[in-house]
């Protein structure tokens, strides 16, 4: 048992510091907002590729990777504290997507050429990626998704729309599940995962506005396009396999539990500074600290159970759900600390911590629907975890 | 980092578990729940046999392992429900001998307990049920070599049974009661004590000990004189540690018969475990425990290495109480009707864990502890 870091890790996290202390725009540090927080501005975009290939010219990306692909065989606990510090300085910059769940996919289930071809972009920053698994018809149940790819000659052929493609507007690549044979059952058996350049003619992307005002989402619509079928991983109609995994790594990738620990302090902050601490808001504050630290807790687990070569199971699941569910959590609670006054938005004079506080709740309830509901969480927690019987 | 058992703690829990899963079945449980003395002297034999009696007292003095191996061991403990004076002896009473004792102290007590001929508990709260040295009222006035204890102590865990008890007192008249508290070792024989049992909802063993001029020689003195409070602070830090670990165990047995009673219960013609209604209660009750697991075992570790725990601990306690509580109240929910009533073996496992949570501070005061601690 040890519940400390490696010197050398504790090294590289004041590495890591030291470079976000220098790097990190003065504003993004300042107003403490996320990346999409800062959506409204004209020059976003370029602050979080700009950053992204600072971080990819450290290798730091890429440094829990094997040395064959670009990587230094480096512990995932790298990553892990690559992402805490980015929460902490509140930095833009790391491709959760492609970085944090393509790379991985690929360096499991790719091919070799898929593999050389992708790794060195994700890893300099210089490629960023979207996925695009849900439909307007179909979200949790990816089974069932309809949005299908013709076989022609050495293309498929796609048309139909997905929906929620968080980045799509300005990611080079994309992570796009379709369908490929529609006869089959079970239905899942018909998916096949294809990589897919986002200037491919055919494809058009329209924003989708999310209640916090931010820009993350978009609709994408795939009109005749055609996919090289070199660009097909893991195989025709084994798609979904991929996307299992896509989503095991999407799920212990999250760094909601950081996000929900530094938020938290920055409330406790303001909160002391202007004397909001009344004795009821010390014992949420306290009880919030709490659970922050379990959350961390559950987080690590899954980060060890992946240092030993282990797989998560439903470890993911349970750190992802209780981590995003903590975070809403924590977004009430910045909420009911300010009361009036966080109602008020970045455009009003009087506004508290330059309105990240109705931002960051109103975000909050995306959290527990995005990367597989709290639902589909607890279905898998209840399922793998407790070994329950399967209803459907 | 690391999450895993090492080899011996590995074998500390197989051996725990084993001997608990044949020797202490439903039955007994039963049985000791409504026992006076909670315990079998033949239990306790084979305990010492094991050499459970001497974990985390050092080998010096007869005992074995560390204060990890000890967590493990009352996880384990928890799941069984195990009612017994093991965590009044070796939690509380060796660990304050290990804590605050003269090398002459050690040699006279814990090689005792290791051998399961003594059993030692702690007599701390008073009246005010809080842990904190201003709630210590129990007086010790020195008369030469001597001192006299007089006062009341309550929540005293298997007094009835105990050869010693570790008494905390006021000795002396600062004004800060963290100067003021001294600890004794007291022969329950020393005329002037009396134990009350005091009925509790669950089958611990809880006593009123009162000291009626209770004269004890200066060699009972553990530690030093009005310096006892921090040695209670880092007796309390195990002992909270040592109550979350039983928590963990006894939540853990909890959703295990739970789920193994969702998988068989047909109800509309599936095992209801099938339905999403239960089975995300069931998943709730493992994040629970995970979490728990956890977070008690980063205390514990803590504490093992020497570094400063205070603020893991009280994170720990917190959590670990108000999640035991919600596992325990989803069991009962999967369950139904069945699991209300005095036939099933829940409640022995509802009730135990309440207790957990009571004693050495309740959520309100570790909430308390980890916002002076942030």
């Amino acid at each position: 048992m040890d519940f400390t870091f490696t010197p050398e890790e504790e090294a590289f996290r004041k590495e890591v510091a030291a470079f976000l202390e220098k790097e990190v725009p003065q504003e993004y540090r300042e107003k403490r907002l996320t990346f999409f927080d800062m959506s409204a501005q004209h020059d976003w975009i370029q602050v979080h590729r700009a950053m992204a290939e600072k971080l990819g010219a450290k290798g730091w990306l890429s440094r829990h990777w094997p040395r064959e692909y670009g990587g230094q065989d480096a512990s995932p606990f790298y990553r892990l504290i690559l992402r805490e510090e980015l929460s902490r300085y509140h930095s833009p910059g790391y491709d959760s997507i492609g970085a944090g769940i393509v790379a991985p996919a690929l360096l499991l289930k790719g091919s070799e050429e898929q593999k050389k071809q992708h790794l060195p972009g994700i890893a300099s920053g210089k490629v960023i990626w979207c996925e695009t698994l849900s439909e307007p018809g179909h979200g949790s149940d990816l089974a069932s998704i309809e949005v299908f790819a013709r076989e022609d000659a050495d293309c498929f052929t796609i048309n139909g729309q997905k929906i929620w493609t968080t980045n799509g507007h300005f990611a080079d690549w994309n992570a796009l599940v379709v369908r490929t044979d529609r006869e089959v059952t079970p239905k899942y058996r018909g998916l096949t995962f294809f990589l897919v350049d986002m200037k491919t003619p055919g494809i058009t992307v329209n924003p989708v506005i999310n209640i916090a005002g931010h820009h993350e989402f978009n609709e994408v619509f795939f009109d005749d396009v055609r996919v090289p079928k070199e660009n097909i991983v893991g195989g025709l109609n084994k798609g979904f396999y991929v996307v299992m995994s896509l989503l095991d790594y999407e799920r212990t990738s999250d760094t909601a539990y950081a996000v929900a620990g530094t938020y938290l302090e920055d409330l406790a902050e303001y909160a002391r500074d202007n004397n909001l601490l009344n004795p009821i808001m010390v014992n949420r504050l306290a009880q919030l600290r709490a659970d922050c630290e379990v959350a961390r807790l559950l987080h690590y687990r899954v980060t060890w159970m992946q240092s030993r070569g282990t797989v998560p199971n439903y470890e993911s699941a349970m750190s992802k759900m209780y981590g995003f569910e903590l975070l809403q959590r924590v977004s009430e609670f910045g909420m009911e600390l300010l009361g009036q006054y966080s109602q008020l938005t970045g455009e009003s004079a009087r506004v508290p911590m330059y309105g990240r506080i109705p931002s960051c709740y109103l975000r909050s309830f995306g959290h527990s629907l995005e990367q597989g509901t709290s639902e589909i969480d607890r279905d898998v927690i209840a399922q793998r975890g407790l070994g329950l019987p399967r209803l459907r | 980092m690391d999450f895993a058992l090492n080899e011996q703690q590995e074998m500390m829990q197989t051996l725990a578990r084993d001997f608990l899963t044949g020797e202490y079945t439903d039955k007994v449980l039963r049985a000791m729940a409504g026992d006076e003395k909670g315990y079998t002297p033949e239990l306790w034999k084979k305990l010492a046999e094991m050499n459970l009696l001497g974990l985390s007292i050092p080998e010096d003095y007869g005992g074995i392992g560390d204060f990890l191996d000890l967590i493990v061991v009352l996880e384990e403990m928890g799941r069984a429900c195990f009612i017994s004076p093991f965590f009044s002896t070796v939690v509380l009473g060796a660990s304050s001998i290990i804590e605050t004792g003269s090398d002459e102290q050690k040699q006279k007590f814990l090689p005792g307990i290791s051998e399961g001929k003594t059993i030692i508990t702690l007599a701390l709260a008073e009246e005010l049920a809080k842990y904190t040295p201003d709630a210590i009222q129990t007086k010790a006035t020195q008369q030469g070599g001597d001192f006299v204890i007089s006062g009341v102590k309550l929540f005293v865990t298997d007094a009835h049974v105990s050869d010693y008890l570790i008494c905390a007192a006021m000795t002396g008249e600062a004004e800060n009661p963290r100067e003021r508290i001294s600890l004794f070792i007291v022969d329950i024989n020393t005329p002037g004590v009396s134990c009350k049992s005091l009925k509790t909802i669950s089958g611990d063993k809880q006593a009123e000990v009162t000291f009626d001029n209770v004269k004890v020689s200066g060699d009972n003195v553990l530690g030093e004189i009005d310096k006892g409070w921090p040695y209670a602070q880092k007796i309390l830090q195990k002992a909270n540690v040592a109550r979350c670990a039983e928590m963990v165990g006894l939540a853990q047995q909890a959703l295990n018969i739970t789920r193994d009673y969702a998988k068989e219960r047909i109800a509309f013609g599936h095992p209801i475990g099938a339905f999403q209604s239960v089975q995300h209660r069931c998943a709730d009750m493992l994040i629970d425990i995970d979490g728990s697991r956890f977070a008690t075992y980063q205390a514990a570790w803590r504490i093992n290495k020497g570094l400063p725990a205070a603020r893991e601990v009280a994170i720990a306690k917190a959590w670990v109480s108000q999640a035991c509580r919600r596992v325990m109240n989803s069991a009962h929910q999967v369950h139904g009707a069945i699991g209300f009533t005095e036939d099933h073996i829940l409640h022995y496992y509802t009730k135990k864990a309440r207790a957990s949570e009571f004693s050495f501070g309740g959520v309100d005061y570790h909430l308390e502890q980890l916002s002076t601690h942030s």
